[in-house]
């Protein structure tokens, strides 16, 4: 978004209607700065409301997730079968198709196939408070 | 949680001293009887090297002679541990008799790096298979007839008896016994290559009603008959069966465990992961990078859709 605005503020440089074009494009390059830092990752991670993200690390766990899985937080197992899922929370994309996004997330962890009928995830023994609680979780892998 | 695959791994690895059966009971008394007797003695010899080096003249004069060495480092130890081996023996020499008419026998057989399990009749004769889990009733004995198909193994069930090799060729008697139900996990316990640490076991103790149950439905097919199921297919097309038996199929392999009620196990990987269908799905895909160096293969060759319908398949052999 904010490169768009720095093009279109390019594209105007000349604009006979705009003399005073020089101060446009200061103002519009600090607008994009400032919305730069709006989607710094610093931010804090996304947040699930109640869930408990050190209860998400036990489920983790005792669910076996670590099996296709490679999770901080789990030292074994470390599977292979599905992606890494270090740094998660930075990632745009849930099984390369759908936005990283809570309530996504949390349908995911329930019921993939539901959502990709090819995926090799399967529908996973979770209660929803269970699955916002994972979620919790891997939205503090930020590394 | 109440979900059974939680109480399968949260019983690995398995507490060293917390006995829950009279096998186990008088094992742990005589491990705290010989860490306090180990205990004992070091203090005895500490003070006494404390003393050589530091006491007063008189004193160390007497430690100089010969007297003290045969008394401390002779007949001490001769009558300490011959006391304790009689003790020892005493507590453990009936966790290895013969099995006796009517008591309970199950063969288990260690593989690199699983267990085979074989529930028998009072001839000896072999009921049903099942693998890398080992269910008894509460309250009675359970003999079980311990050997090996490769290398030397270590059968070791902490909280309910004592710790013996499997040798192959031999067949050795342990028996184990569990006051309340629930699941006690073990752990082979003598090396036995690559992933010897990722060889564990789980002991499924029931009540006696419960066992009865769970051994009628053992002893039957868990496959639904007319209609063969997609992932049942797709274990076929995989050569699954070459490797593992599934009862009620043609699926009749011998070198893997036998998988006819796979999907009541409460662990999968011998006793590591909890079973559900995701670790299922994980296993079968790529199991090396689970369990590295065990012997089944990665599965490089199904689709998403393929396991996803092979491991719903397994999952649903209760």
């Amino acid at each position: 978004m904010g490169v768009g605005l720095i093009r279109n503020g390019k594209g105007r440089d000349g604009d006979a209607a705009n003399p005073s074009g020089i101060d446009v494009r200061w103002g519009v390059l600090g607008l994009a700065a400032l919305l730069c830092a709006c989607a710094d990752k610093s931010d804090p991670p996304r947040g699930i409301a109640g869930a408990d993200a050190d209860n998400g690390l036990a489920v983790i766990g005792r669910t076996g997730c670590a099996a296709c899985h490679v999770i901080p937080g789990i030292d074994w197992p470390r599977g292979l079968a599905g992606p890494s899922l270090e740094g998660f929370a930075d990632s745009p994309m849930i099984g390369g198709q759908f936005p990283n996004q809570p309530d996504v997330l949390v349908d995911w962890l329930v019921d993939a196939p539901a959502m990709a009928p090819a995926t090799a995830m399967p529908a996973m023994p979770l209660t929803e408070g269970e699955a916002r609680d994972v979620a919790a979780y891997l939205y503090t892998l930020d590394d | 949680m109440t979900r059974p695959a939680a109480d399968g791994t949260a019983a690995w690895p398995p507490a060293a001293l917390d006995p829950a059966g009279p096998f186990a009971g008088p094992l742990n008394t005589l491990a705290w009887v010989l860490f306090a007797m180990a205990g004992a003695v070091l203090l005895v010899v500490l003070v006494a090297l404390g003393v050589a080096l530091f006491g007063p003249r008189r004193w160390r004069a007497r430690f100089g002679g010969a007297r003290l060495v045969w008394i401390g480092g002779f007949a001490f130890p001769v009558v300490v541990l011959s006391a304790l081996l009689i003790y020892g023996l005493g507590l453990t020499s009936h966790l290895t008799q013969e099995p006796g008419p009517g008591e309970m026998r199950v063969r288990v057989t260690g593989e690199m790096w699983w267990w085979r399990v074989a529930y028998l009749d009072a001839q000896g004769r072999e009921v049903f298979q099942d693998a890398n889990e080992v269910h008894i009733p509460t309250g009675r004995p359970v003999v079980l007839e311990l050997d090996s198909a490769d290398v030397i193994h270590s059968f070791w069930v902490p909280r309910l008896s004592g710790k013996v090799d499997m040798i192959p060729g031999r067949r050795n008697l342990l028996r184990l016994q569990a006051d309340a139900p629930g699941a006690y996990g073990g752990q082979c316990a003598e090396y036995c290559g690559g992933p010897h640490a990722l060889m564990g076991l789980v002991v499924v103790a029931h009540e006696p009603a419960q066992y009865a149950a769970w051994v009628r439905k053992q002893s039957a097919p868990a496959v639904a008959a007319p209609q063969p199921a997609v992932g049942a297919e797709v274990f076929g097309r995989a050569g699954c069966g070459a490797c593992h038996s599934v009862a009620g199929t043609t699926f009749n392999g011998l070198a893997g465990p036998d998988l006819s009620h796979v999907g009541s196990r409460r662990t999968l990987g011998a006793g590591i992961l909890p079973n559900n269908q995701g670790t299922m799905a994980g296993w079968i895909s790529d199991s090396q990078s689970i369990k590295p160096g065990n012997r089944m293969p990665a599965y490089p060759v199904l689709t998403g859709q393929e396991l996803r319908d092979v491991s719903a398949w397994l999952e649903s052999l209760k």
